[in-house]
């Protein structure tokens, strides 16, 4: 039944995606095509809630006479799927409403309505696919339908650019995965996933598999170093897209990650997820440090997804670990953390894009540096923003902060695992996760404080409008969530029990029963956490505070020119800009991470010209790791190019000999 | 009958934290001017100083937003809310549980998160340089401080204060190698966090490497006074907090009578005071550092609680 209504969806979806090729060049075109994909990722959501609360054990599996002649596709929804579809159609949904209102900005809606559902409909097919062909072929649907959404603004040289590479890194990380299935299918050819899992591969294959899938996974997520595409094509795509690239379509990535290494391979040895952590870490704090550098809100967003992709892998390399060493309870809680983590981000990291698309609505420009003053000319999106800045900084009581936490209590209970590599690994860990975590915040510092405070830096942020009401609704929504889940996690924890139950073979205690609705993944005595009692205290304080100052002390204001010390400066340039913000962090902890490149041309005395301060931070992974493979390929290509000027009989020579290597290949491996 | 007490109790702790507050402030003041062979302001003068301040004409920037007036009230919620939440003088207060350690430190990063942010709101060149150097101290001593934390809850199995400070009082844990270093750590990671020397000058207001007071540099009357009651305040936090994790003797527990509660507060105060004068004499021994000198500084407690937490996961006996 929510199978059906799964691809129910997704039909619905594909002909939202034909209607908008019929529609899409009216006016009224754009309002109704994202209303219906609202309505159908609603749908969906009911669907995939109904199935991961209402119906705990899995769905047989329904087989559609398409793809492979004979043999059908597979699709079927079991709890890990459902959650996956929830946090898809709650971000679809969100996004589509949001677009709305947003979309009128839209210059060119022709180029962006047709693949908007389409690409909800991929995401949605890979969750529901339940085979390895159904599955390649929608994960290689959703990055095509992405990919058009990203150069859906080819006039602008860095889309196109940003373009290339992504199609590049997601047909690499297409057959990457390709491969993972081909070792998992086995000799046999079983290539739905019911047979995979009734044939576990050796553990060499398995190992295989984890590494083939942490790089077909790991690219479309944005792992260090496969994220380099990531910064450039989310921020290309128009931003209700760019929402959902990184608030949904990493955490597809995510699900088969989880879906390959977690279901499918079965027992695993534990020193791959030394790996999987180690590469975690580093794309938790390379990430949020990138992040920092930024003077594109969206790519500073974009970079920030990075990091915290970071956190969720850190999550499943300790659950990897627990289960390796049969600890399921400790996997339990630390994919606990993760789940929590991808639901949370999701949401945080799409109210951040609505933000800044709302932004960059008002003001024409992604910049942090030609903003300022926000806070007074959108007072409603500020608000919002700044719930999703301190959320995604893991800041008291929102959401962002309880599965950091959850994090930080699986890192503590790992000194009960026994290898000395995982005993040396998880405290660095533990250590580059709070690192990570404290940048987030100077990150978030930067982003709101140089954008929506201070004084407007342009006449664009001057004169910047409120946006529309509809977009505003969808961020106010979100950011309730944001701080219900953060005071409220219990209900969630034990919505995702099925799902853990399901990965792990083993769940938290039950939380919602718990005395004042505390958070208490262990033991009482070993750690809890009651986000609520934090928000009371919080409020009854701060008020009693306010009143009593109020009631004691003077209540006269008077409002005056900036003091500054005394000198204070009419010229809106001599605020801090974001890259002076930045600037300490840049020093200290870039020079060993970061290519910083400095330029100053101060001029002579007497000469009129003005003095330039020039940064340029490169992405080191371009330097040691593209660079190199890129000039490989074009050395390889430029070598192979002789092969095209032979003549005839040389070509048959050539292909005779390749068929008589064949044939001994073949022989030989009989 | 029982909730009443303990929420009674709760209530002490949470009164009893402000109000002892800028007499800690002043002591250090005092203890620092004697030791500058000044006679300094007596150890009062930070009450009068908030009273004076609170009933002052608050002036605001024309161009400062609701956030910049809404910060210090939040600020010094968040850091109040933490302070009430570290067992003081005993370890079953009724709300001890709702945060453990990390959930304290994080409250500690929401204070911090707020300030800088209106350190940013009015769009001057010192409020900025405030922010940015704030949160580089932040981003380097946040993660020192969960490495100390770490280093407690590996050895006594929990994060839970009260838990842990019980522990310690019954003697189950001992003096440990870990332990040494990881108050090493704090000890660096409170400086830091307090805005004291060497890492900031709580005394200058004109300088270019002041932080924390260039960050507050516009605020005034009743604003201001929230902002130096919670530095005070902060204080006293980072106090209660070195006293609980290392040196919790004295604190009652499981036991609700009213001399053991007593003496816990007689004990907690002394412990708080005489902190407050050591803090000086440190003070006093050191030059304030360069900026970009605070790395090797925090590096150095970094450094240190790393190796604790590795030396534990090496084994529990260190």
């Amino acid at each position: 039944m929510a199978t059906f209504v799964g691809l129910w969806v997704v039909a619905q979806l594909l002909a939202n995606s034909a209607l908008a090729v019929l529609i899409g060049r009216f006016r009224a075109g754009t309002p109704i095509v994202y209303g219906v994909s609202f309505a159908a990722c609603l749908v969906g959501l009911g669907g995939a809630l109904w199935q991961l609360f209402g119906n705990a054990a899995g769905v047989p599996e329904t087989i559609l006479p398409i793809g492979l002649p004979g043999v059908g596709a597979h699709f079927r929804i079991d709890a890990l799927s459902a959650f996956f579809l929830a946090v898809t159609n709650l971000g679809g949904a969100a996004a589509s409403l949001y677009a709305v209102g947003h979309g009128r900005h839209e210059t060119a809606p022709m180029r962006v309505l047709p693949f908007f559902p389409a690409y909800l409909a991929g995401m949605n097919l890979v969750l529901l696919a339940d085979d390895a062909f159904a599955f390649l072929v929608s994960w290689e649907f959703m990055s095509l339908t992405s990919w058009a959404l990203v150069v859906a603004h080819d006039r602008e040289p860095e889309n196109a650019r940003a373009g290339y590479i992504y199609l590049v890194m997601a047909s690499f990380g297409t057959l990457a995965l390709l491969l993972a299935f081909g070792l998992l299918a086995g000799p046999d050819g079983s290539y739905t996933f019911a047979a995979m899992r009734a044939a576990p591969p050796g553990p060499t294959f398995a190992a295989l598999v984890l590494a083939l899938t942490l790089v077909g996974a790991g690219s479309k997520a944005g792992l260090v170093p496969l994220h380099v595409w990531l910064p450039l094509a989310h921020p290309a795509a128009p931003t209700h897209v760019s929402a959902l690239m990184s608030g949904v379509m990493t955490k597809i990535a995510v699900y088969g990650f989880i879906r390959i290494v977690f279901d499918l391979v079965g027992p695993i040895a534990w020193w791959p997820s030394l790996i999987v952590l180690a590469l975690g870490a580093a794309t938790a704090v390379l990430g949020v440090l990138y992040a920092l550098m930024q003077q594109d809100l969206k790519r500073l967003l974009a970079y920030s997804t990075v990091e915290n992709v970071g956190v969720i892998f850190i999550g499943l390399g300790l659950g990897l670990a627990f289960r390796a060493n049969d600890m399921a309870w400790a996997a339990a809680l630390a994919v606990t953390a993760a789940l929590l983590h991808v639901l949370n981000h999701s949401i945080f990291k799409s109210l951040l894009f609505f933000g800044a698309g709302a932004v960059l609505g008002a003001t024409d420009t992604r910049d942090i540096e030609r903003m300022g003053g926000l806070i007074h000319r959108m007072p409603k999106t500020a608000i919002t923003f700044l719930v999703g800045c301190a959320a995604i900084s893991a800041l008291l009581p929102f959401n962002g902060f309880v599965s950091e936490w959850l994090t930080f209590q699986a890192i503590l209970v790992s000194p009960l695992l026994p290898q000395w590599g995982l005993k040396m690994m998880v405290p660095a860990v533990g250590a580059l996760l709070a690192l990570s975590a404290a940048l987030a915040g100077a990150c978030f510092v930067k982003a709101f404080g140089v954008s929506f405070l201070g004084r407007p830096r342009s006449t664009a942020a001057e004169r910047a409008q409120e946006t529309d009401r509809i977009s505003l609704g969808v961020m106010f929504l979100y950011a309730a969530i944001c701080l219900l889940a953060g005071v409220l996690p219990g209900f969630i924890i034990d919505a995702l029990a099925p799902v853990v139950k399901l990965v792990t073979g083993d769940q938290l205690p039950k939380q919602s029963v718990i005395a004042w609705l505390s958070v208490v993944p262990i033991a009482e005595s070993r750690s809890s956490y009651n986000g609520l009692v934090i928000l009371i205290f919080l409020v009854v304080s701060g008020t009693l505070t306010a009143a009593f100052v109020h009631r004691v002390s003077t209540r006269a204001t008077r409002r005056s020119a900036i003091w500054d010390c005394g000198y204070p400066d009419p010229s809106t340039a001599t605020q801090y800009t974001g890259s002076s913000f930045a600037m300490p962090i840049r020093r200290v902890l870039g020079a060993s991470v970061f290519q910083v490149e400095e330029r100053v041309s101060m001029p002579e005395p007497g000469d009129a010209r003005p003095a330039r301060f020039q940064v340029r931070v490169f992405d080191p992974a371009w330097r040691f790791a593209y660079g190199p493979l890129a000039r490989l390929v074009a050395a390889t290509a430029g070598r192979l190019n002789y092969l095209q000027f032979l003549t005839i009989r040389r070509y048959l020579t050539l292909t005779f000999s390749a068929l008589i290597l064949l044939l001994l290949v073949v022989a030989a491996w009989r | 009958m029982a909730l009443i007490l303990d929420l009674a109790a709760q209530a002490v702790q949470m009164l009893m934290v402000v109000a002892i507050a800028p007499l800690a402030l002043g002591v250090t003041r005092k203890v620092k001017a004697r030791l500058l062979r000044r006679v300094g302001p007596p150890v009062t003068q930070p009450y009068r100083d908030l009273w004076k301040l609170l009933h002052k004409e608050a002036v605001v920037a024309a161009n400062a937003s609701w956030l910049y007036r809404v910060a210090p009230y939040l600020l010094f919620a968040a850091t109040w809310v933490a302070a009430a939440l570290i067992p003081t003088y005993s370890t079953d207060l009724l709300f001890s549980w709702s945060a453990d350690l990390i959930a304290i430190v994080a409250l500690l990063g929401t204070a911090r998160f707020v300030l800088a942010l209106a350190g940013l709101d009015v769009g001057t060149a010192f409020g900025g340089i405030g922010s940015s150097r704030e949160m580089l101290i932040a981003s380097l001593a946040e993660p020192a401080m969960l490495l100390v934390v770490f280093t407690v809850a590996l050895l006594v199995g929990t994060t839970q204060l009260s838990a842990i400070a019980t522990q310690f009082i019954d003697a189950s844990v001992g003096l440990r190698v870990s332990l040494g270093l990881a108050l090493f750590s704090f000890v660096f990671v409170a400086i830091a966090e307090n805005a004291r020397i060497p890492i900031d000058n709580p005394a200058t207001h004109l300088e270019l490497t002041m932080v924390h007071e260039a960050m507050v540099l516009e605020y005034s009357g009743r604003h201001l006074a929230m902002i130096e009651a919670t530095a005070a305040l902060k204080l006293v936090l980072y106090a209660s907090l070195l006293v609980c994790l290392f040196f919790p003797f004295g604190m009652a527990t499981n036991d609700k009578g009213v001399v053991a509660l007593a003496i816990g507060v007689v004990v907690w105060i002394g412990k708080i005071l005489v902190l407050s004068a050591l803090l000086p004499v440190g003070e006093t021994t050191v030059a304030k550092m360069r900026v970009f000198r605070y790395p090797i500084f925090l590096g150095g407690a970094f450094a240190s609680a790393a190796l604790a937490v590795f030396l534990l996961f090496v084994s529990k006996g260190f």
